[in-house]
């Protein structure tokens, strides 16, 4: 690949967003939509500057209870993969509790956790929480449960405990696995976070978007799904470099 | 070197019978031993029974029935002084070949707790090792940057590590092209030249099992039993070039045929 190809390679998804903000904005002003109804462009990015200072406390607010919310999955998923990997026993007992659990719309627990904890943080952090641990549950527990039956025996030989096997080869096996589910669950602690603060909190982007749809300021409302986006793709984006720099060696076909 | 079968048996294996299940035996009725330092393979149609031989073996199974001793002791769980390798060479991909080889040094005692101290001396046996396999100059590559043949050899070398007395080889050398294979026959006679300790082969490959091994078990099908012993009587050390002499062949053919009658019976 060329020096060009490769600039070209790396441009294309700015392109890309670039005609996506050409087409909205000529759409939108050739069928004269209201902007009630559906802003253009250009009244969005004015939304987003005008409000600059609400819409930077509430994506804080938004940010900091998702990273929350995403700590305690990683936390728990982690701990809740490596049991239930490490087991056969376990992992055909809670495998179907774990799917049957995540076919729950987790919306619907938000008024549970309402009535728990009351409106605010602790809601939307606990929704985070609850969407994102479980492709991180499945993804280091099918790290583990796939271990090379042959490469068990090699160690076995040799005395090596149960925990030796799943430390030296299970856990650095699931580890790309692992990092895989990082970037899925992230971005959904996001929509937790986000569906938890328009039902159930005073703060947040979500909130923010619920309380300018209700006065029909539809440029602020696109405005901040525009950050939520932004927020989600800037985290996703740091969770796949960290994926590359952890687990080289699972992605060397790419080097 | 059937002089050395003759001396105290190191692997004995009286009237064995193992049933994975309810559904019959996986082998029957093995009797069996052994020497010290000896080099047996196992050869039979596929389905017999070779893999449960080695598991029982090192101890990884017990048997349903019968005995197995192992250097004059009941073998009641894991073997430490086994090493194995298998078709497969899995190795771990976040390992330098270096750190696959020293692995088996972290787990099994004694070596494990000494392992920081004397990690200097085991880094040294390794690159001895991997030196004589002719991997010298390969101990920082990863396993993925390694040909078949190369793996294999790694894999070998990490069998090896603990100085084990009993090399268990489960179709080492099964899925690597007729050239790398015969490359490493010779790769695991000198080894074998060299150290002396007793080895375990398991194949489908008669000439290998012929240009190898002192005694070749052949094995019947399910459930396998061994219904010959061959001891190959050809002069150590042998060079490949023997593989392609009259008596070589005709040995290799005469086993080809009784493993013929068993899958046609």
């Amino acid at each position: 690949m060329t020096k060009r190809d490769k600039l070209i390679e790396r441009l294309a998804p700015w392109v890309a967003v670039l005609a996506l903000v050409v087409i909205w904005e000529v759409t939108v002003r050739l069928l004269q939509v209201p902007e009630f109804i559906f802003p253009s462009a250009s009244a969005t990015a004015q939304a987003l500057v005008t409000f600059a200072g609400p819409i930077g406390m509430h994506s804080w607010q938004t940010l900091w209870t998702t990273m929350a919310g995403f700590a305690l999955g990683v936390a728990v998923g982690l701990a809740l993969g490596f049991i239930i990997g490490s087991s056969r026993f376990l992992y055909h007992a809670c495998y179907p509790l774990l799917v049957g659990f995540n076919a729950i719309p987790k919306v619907a627990f938000v008024p549970i956790l309402v009535v728990w904890f009351g409106i605010g943080s602790v809601p939307a952090i606990l929704t985070a929480f609850l969407i994102c641990f479980f492709p991180i549950v499945v993804n280091v527990a099918t790290g583990l449960a796939t271990l090379e039956p042959e490469m068990e025996d090699v160690l076995r030989v040799l005395g090596a405990r149960r925990m030796d096997v799943l430390l030296k080869v299970g856990l650095p096996r699931s580890l790309p696995y692992f990092f895989a589910s990082l970037k899925i669950a992230i971005t959904l602690a996001f929509v937790g976070t986000v569906v938890s603060e328009t039902v159930a909190s005073n703060q947040g982007i979500g909130y923010l978007m619920m309380s300018a749809g209700s006065q029909m300021r539809m440029a602020l409302v696109f405005a901040g799904l525009i950050v939520i986006s932004a927020m989600a793709m800037v985290m996703y984006e740091l969770f796949a470099i960290l994926e590359k720099r952890m687990t080289g060696w699972a992605h060397r076909g790419q080097r | 070197m059937t002089a050395l079968a003759d001396s105290t048996s190191f692997v004995d294996f009286q009237q064995v019978s193992l049933a994975y299940d309810d559904s019959g035996n996986a082998i029957e009725d093995i009797s069996l031993s052994i020497g010290e330092g000896e080099f047996v393979a196992f050869v039979g149609p596929s389905g017999c029974g070779k893999s449960t031989f080695m598991k029982l073996c090192t101890g990884l199974h017990a048997p349903t029935g019968g005995s197995v001793k192992v250097d004059g002791v009941e073998v009641g769980g894991p073997l430490k002084i086994c090493g194995m390798a298998f078709q497969s060479a899995n190795l771990l991909p976040w390992r330098t070949t270096l750190d696959n080889v020293l692995l088996p040094l972290e787990i099994v005692k004694p070596y494990r707790s000494q392992f920081r101290q004397r990690r200097a001396e085991f880094v040294g046996w390794a690159r001895d090792l991997l030196r004589t396999v002719g991997l010298e100059g390969y101990e920082d590559q990863y396993p993925w940057q390694l040909s078949g043949g190369m793996q294999q050899r790694a894999s070998i070398c990490r069998a090896l590590i603990h100085r084990p007395r009993l090399l268990m080889l489960d179709e080492p050398f099964g899925a690597l092209d007729a050239f790398t294979r015969e490359e490493l026959w010779c790769v695991l006679r000198d080894l074998w030249e060299a150290q002396r300790f007793t080895v375990v082969l398991v194949t489908h490959d008669l000439r290998e099992a012929a240009f190898l091994a002192d005694t070749v078990y052949v094995m019947s099908r399910r459930p396998g039993r061994i219904i010959e012993r061959r001891e190959i009587d050809l002069p150590r050390p042998r060079d490949l070039a023997v593989t392609y002499e009259k008596p070589f062949i005709d040995m290799v053919q005469e086993l080809r045929n009784l493993i013929g009658d068993i899958r046609s019976a």
